[in-house]
């Protein structure tokens, strides 16, 4: 999110301080001093990992504090599901089934874990994979599906999120 | 109460049984099996015919058949425990329609006439003034029907999962448990009894599907069919992905799964965290229920046998009794 601050010792801390009262985790802190700003205001970019849910919360106390929130960006890859697929995946292009998710530009497959007990056997595998918000994500598990079926392998979907 | 039960195979005997031990006030006047029958309106002694039954293979007259009792037996309730066809759903549909057209009510545990043509059964009855209860279709033990038309009245059902074949479960947690590949998980269900000589209808997930299907015309307004069914069995399965999925404190289980705002009706295996309440063991079943007012719900008990089943049966029985018995038609 790109917050507008006073130019003034303190004002930092303040603005930051909620995203830690509600549980969240800041990733990176973004000063743009040269930005020029009207009124002795100062541009600063946070980029955080919230539990889900809580944005509206944090807003609000970011306001209270007397900070204005020009924008707040788009969530990134936040919402993970972890799936099993099972048959002949390296003879179906596992790198291709892999990357109909990465292609998106909305999910990704960030973890990979695969079991080959013999040439002639199936495979098993498990996938983890990250998207944005829950709808991208069940898009990407629609896509997933759609390759289980187009190759003939197993796809077996997490009946809850899991964390 | 008078009853008649078709049926002597291990559910026939468990309801006749827990009849004779648990006086209830039930009298039987008539049995049937494939190929004899017993009428006497007076009563007959169930100890007598379970012993006929154990000795001969005959629970009474061969000239005598199941339809000659739904016809001529004096009897409130007829207790369809034949064998499941699922295909066609005969001979119990004949029985159930027949028995309902007679104005008498109907227990049932047999999924092929309730799966298959659950919409003319329950107007016949309800055209007629009777009950058809089948309780013991889906869940065993498990009391779902009533908690979802009693226990859950007012509620708006949002979704039902659950565990509804003990014989996948029992694999899959064997496979969790030992290590064992599917093959060698299968082998050890037939040889305790658990799967029959042909699995597929289990493995594959047809039985889960039909019990779906029941549960499904039980709640939602449009009626199912099993062919509305997304199904996919264990078959394929791995011990690898059991392993895989156990690394992340997950399993893996069958889970028939009906979200009606969704339009979802699937029966698939499914990655579960070891701590949710459907990860039962053995062959247990276990239904959560999602409701607008009473939030999430779960039971959890035996899927199947000759008492359990039986439990369910005479539920429907008392239930009929207590609540039903004054619209039945007046004797002579």
């Amino acid at each position: 999110m790109k917050l507008e601050i006073k130019d003034a010792p303190g004002q930092l801390i303040a603005a930051l301080k909620p995203i830690s009262d509600l549980g969240g985790n800041i990733i990176a802190v973004i000063h743009q001093r040269d930005e020029k700003q009207r009124g002795g205001m100062l541009s600063v970019q946070i980029v955080l990992e919230l539990p889900e849910q809580r944005l509206k919360e944090l807003t609000r106390m970011i306001r209270e504090q007397g900070v204005n929130i020009q924008r707040i960006g788009h969530e990134r890859l936040l919402y993970q599901k972890a799936v099993m697929l099972i048959g002949h995946l390296i003879h179906t292009d596992l790198g291709d089934t892999v990357d109909r998710i990465d292609s998106t530009g909305f999910a990704e497959v960030t973890e990979l874990n695969i079991s080959m007990p013999a040439i002639t056997q199936v495979s098993s595998a498990r996938l983890v994979i990250k998207a944005v918000n829950k709808e991208d994500m069940e898009q990407a598990i629609a896509i997933l599906r759609r390759v289980a079926r187009e190759k003939e392998f197993l796809l077996v979907e997490p009946l809850e999120e899991i964390e | 109460m008078r009853v008649a039960v078709l049926g002597m195979g291990s559910v026939g005997r468990g309801v006749l049984q827990m009849i004779e031990e648990k006086d209830l006030g039930i009298s039987v006047t008539a049995v049937a099996d494939s190929r004899s029958a017993l009428i006497n309106k007076d009563g007959i002694s169930i100890d007598e015919v379970l012993e006929a039954k154990a000795k001969s293979g005959f629970c009474g007259d061969r000239s005598l058949t199941a339809m000659d009792v739904v016809r001529r037996a004096a009897y409130d309730v007829l207790i369809e425990v034949t064998p499941t066809n699922a295909d066609t759903g005969e001979p119990a549909l004949t029985h159930i329609l027949s028995a309902l057209e007679k104005g008498r009510h109907v227990v049932t545990s047999n999924k092929g006439p309730i799966s298959r043509e659950y919409s003319r059964i329950r107007s016949l009855a309800a055209a007629k003034g009777v009950q058809i209860r089948y309780e013991a279709t889906v869940g065993g033990a498990i009391p779902i029907m009533h908690m979802l038309e009693h226990g859950l009245a007012g509620n708006r059902v949002l979704a039902v999962f659950g565990v509804l074949n003990g014989t996948c479960n029992f694999i899959l947690s064997r496979m969790a448990a030992e290590g064992l590949t599917y093959e060698q998980a299968l082998l050890e269900a037939r040889e305790m009894g658990y799967a029959e000589a042909d699995p597929t209808y289990d493995v594959k997930g047809i039985d889960p599907a039909i019990k779906l299907v029941i549960l499904a015309n039980t709640f939602c307004r449009e009626p199912v069919t099993l062919e509305d069914v997304d199904i996919t069995g264990i078959d394929l399965l791995t011990n690898d992905a059991l392993r895989l999925a156990e690394e992340q404190h997950c399993t893996i289980r069958l889970i028939a799964e009906a979200i009606p705002d969704r339009g979802i009706l699937r029966v698939a295996p499914r990655l579960l965290p070891l701590s949710h309440p459907l990860v039962v063991e053995g062959t247990l079943n276990a239904i959560t229920i999602e409701t607008d007012m009473a939030g999430e719900i779960t039971l959890i008990g035996k899927g199947a046998g000759s008492v359990e089943t039986a439990s369910a049966i005479i539920g429907d029985l008392l239930y009929i009794r207590n609540f039903h018995a004054e619209r039945h038609p007046k004797k002579t």
